[in-house]
């Protein structure tokens, strides 16, 4: 199964209508996520240029393309990251189980808990490792009970492979922590309010490689019960952990597909290109 | 590959060892010295400053702490008729003291002691000092006691070293018997025109109203304006000339301060002349900027990752602000209000434009009566003729000085307590 963006011309896709684009879809399994035609400014300056694609539940989606492509901008309009950014204005539609995300009823709030983030940088905020995974359950009150918490806390950092390294220090601070931990507490934090869509952007950009297999098995065991879409620069990774990938160029979708079949077999030259190391 | 060689082919290895290159290293190395020098000689230089400050100021100051007394025997019994200590116990203690006439008795005693004229070496609210030692002690009206009564203010002045020439004269006369006692009315008292009965309890209890109201207004306001302005308010014109306007304000000097409260508080709203609401209000519309500002810089050193990190799962921008944001900008905060506080603190020209340079006897009981501040009592006693107010501007400095470190140190305990460790 090989299905593709027809079109690799900015213009083209640019007045591409919906019914016009049968192959954004690469996935089987139930849909998660769908946008339709997004474009993304900043300011004047177009950095995604009507983007669309289908989200998953099934399978991990892997966004790669040059620097500056606009990977990240494209993943933070997924949860709403952009509306912080004043000058950025999106257009177009994003839904998230068929609702659209950026209709006036939507709740950005919740949203952010429904869809969840992964930074490149590790961001735990300065508090222990337990405040930094209790924090969300506990604005969003997903806990009635101190056992309850403590339960969410426990599960979320065995899940993130972190809990046997920190169960004997929990009232540590979280910015105490290597790296490559910090990172897993994040994206304990994240799965700690249980969202149903984890993105994550470059999340072992800063790491070795034996904290980035963690994440990479990480990634593998958390498939299935969240849909994940993850922004690499590191084509082996995508292959590794992917089973959907999406390349960008220049703010366009070039190419989306299957992971195997995009690296060994690419229809698009400049897809070709780039995961060959011919790119520029 | 081949523009690498050619590269290299141009430039000759670099000579660490040239004169040149040497002498270049020397005159760094000289100039990094000079630098230092001058970065120690500024430091020697304002710490001698302080040093100075300090010194002149303790050694003058600590005089005003004590006072010089001359004793006087008081026979109670005879004088008083009588009177059994339980008179002066429980409610009726200070209303039958002053029936006793203790004022009197005093004068009587002094004369019997020092002869007609006795009472001009005396301070002329010496017999206070009676009336309090009766209040304290009732046991002493069963017998003669001989209570150590504060001597006039030209007395004082001699005996510590300062005096004129008849002063002089009395003090070579009564060597034996003057002595140094601690002068407690300093720390109790109000403002007077006696200085051997001034004290700076008064300004003090005024200064402390003063900036309790100072911080309640703009401690508030200032946090909230400045969390708006980084936090909610758009990025435009009119946040700019906002930002540009709060920024004057910071350096508009406090005296216009004074005349904007002159006018608003006290002719547009009438409250009360003198009173440390209105000065509280006053130093607070002047320090609230400075807040302002010390509280942006503060939020904006948040580092912009953890407001993505709380807003990333699911924070409101309320959330992040008060869970997130205010408690790392904390400290920074605090830095800026203790820095306007105790700018506010020291502040006399507002003051004086509303009112509160008046001649005030008591201390204020609450937030509108008229009442006076520290750097004001030193303005006006630094203005006295009489040479007994001298010490008791360098003691009231102390006070004031100490206030400030008071409130720095309370500053620095607050900030370490909030300073996050990353
Ligand atoms: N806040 C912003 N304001 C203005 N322009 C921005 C902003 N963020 C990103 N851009 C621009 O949008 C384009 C896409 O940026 P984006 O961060 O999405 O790239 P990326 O694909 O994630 O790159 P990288 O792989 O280096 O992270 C770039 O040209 C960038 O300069
Ligand atoms: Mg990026």
């Amino acid at each position: 199964m090989t299905e593709l963006v027809d079109s690799t011309n900015s213009s083209e896709s640019y007045t591409m209508t919906e019914s016009a684009v049968p192959n954004i879809s690469a996935g089987d399994g139930p849909l998660k996520m769908t946008t339709r035609n997004v474009d993304v400014f900043y300011g004047d300056k177009q950095a995604i240029n009507g983007v669309s694609i289908d989200v998953t539940m099934d399978n991990v989606t892997a966004f790669i393309g040059p620097s500056g492509c606009g990977k990240s901008t494209f993943l933070r309009c997924l949860n709403r990251m952009n509306d912080t950014i004043p000058i950025a204005k999106v257009t177009g539609e994003i839904t998230l189980e068929g609702e659209d995300i950026y209709a006036a009823k939507m709740d950005v709030v919740q949203l952010r808990a429904r869809v969840g983030m992964v930074f490149q940088k590790p961001n735990p905020f300065p508090k222990s490792i337990y405040d930094n995974i209790a924090y969300g359950p506990r604005i969003h009150g997903l806990a009635t009970s101190k056992d309850e918490l403590d339960n969410i806390v426990e599960t979320s950092l065995q899940r993130a492979g972190l809990w046997r390294e920190v169960q004997d220090r929990l009232q540590d601070s979280g910015t105490a922590l290597s790296g490559g931990q910090q990172q897993r507490l994040c994206i304990a934090r994240a799965i700690a309010v249980d969202p149903e869509v984890i993105l994550m952007d470059e999340p072992c950009s800063a790491l070795d490689p034996i904290a980035t297999a963690k994440i990479e098995e990480l990634i593998h065991e958390l498939r299935g019960k969240y849909a994940i879409v993850i922004v690499t620069h590191n084509m082996q990774q995508a292959a590794r952990v992917s089973q959907r990938t999406a390349f960008f160029h220049l703010g366009t979708l070039v190419e989306y597909g299957v992971t195997s079949d995009i690296f060994t077999n690419p229809t698009q030259e400049k897809t070709r290109d780039y995961i060959t190391g011919r790119y520029g | 590959m081949n523009s690498a060689v050619a590269f290299a082919e141009e430039r000759n290895p670099t000579d660490w060892q040239s004169d040149a290159m040497q002498k270049r290293i020397r005159k760094r190395y000289a100039s990094e010295r000079r630098f230092k020098a001058l970065g120690l000689g500024a430091i020697v230089l304002s710490a001698g400053f302080l040093a100075f400050l300090l010194i002149v100021m303790v050694g003058n100051g600590l005089r005003g702490f004590t006072q010089t007394e001359l004793p006087v025997e008081i026979d109670f019994p005879a004088m008083t008729g009588g009177a059994s200590p339980s008179q002066f116990v429980g409610a009726n203690g200070s209303a039958n003291l002053r029936s006793l006439g203790v004022q009197d008795i005093v004068s009587t005693s002094v004369q019997i002691q020092y002869g007609e004229q006795g009472t001009e070496l005396f301070s002329a609210g010496s017999w206070q000092t009676v009336q309090a030692a009766i209040l304290d002690n009732p046991g002493i009206v069963e017998s003669r006691t001989t209570l150590y009564l504060p001597v006039g203010s030209e007395i004082d002045v001699a005996y510590k070293g300062d005096g004129n020439a008849s002063a002089e004269k009395t003090v070579e006369e009564l060597k034996d018997q003057l002595s140094t006692g601690f002068n407690s009315n300093f720390l109790f008292n109000s403002d007077a025109t006696d200085p051997m009965q001034v004290g700076i309890w008064g300004a003090l209890k005024g200064s402390l109203i003063t900036m309790f109201i100072t911080l309640i207004i703009a401690f508030p306001i200032g946090v909230f304006s400045a969390l708006y302005l980084e936090e909610y308010a758009p990025k435009n014109r009119f946040t700019d000339l906002i930002e540009v306007s709060i920024n004057n304000l910071a350096a508009v000097p406090s005296i216009i301060f004074g005349l904007l409260g002159l006018a608003v508080f006290l002719n547009l709203f009438g409250l009360p002349r003198s009173a440390a609401l209105v000065g509280g209000l006053t130093l607070a519309l002047m320090t609230m900027p400075v807040i302002v500002i010390s509280g942006r810089n503060a939020i904006k050193a948040v580092p912009p990752s953890i407001r993505e990190a709380a807003l990333g799962i699911g924070a409101s921008q309320m959330q992040v602000v008060f869970h997130h944001v205010l408690p790392l900008a904390l400290p920074g905060i605090l830095t800026g209000t203790i820095i306007g506080m105790a700018r506010a603190l020291g502040e006399t020209a507002p003051l004086l434009m509303i009112g509160m340079r008046a001649f005030i006897a008591t201390p204020p009981g609450g937030i509108v009566e008229p009442a006076t501040v520290l750097p004001v009592q030193i303005f006006l006693w630094s203005d006295e003729v009489n040479r007994g107010f001298v010490e008791k501007t360098s003691a009231a400095i102390i006070v004031l000085l100490l206030f400030l470190l008071t409130m720095n140190a309370l500053a620095i305990y607050l900030r370490n307590r909030f300073e996050t460790r990353w």
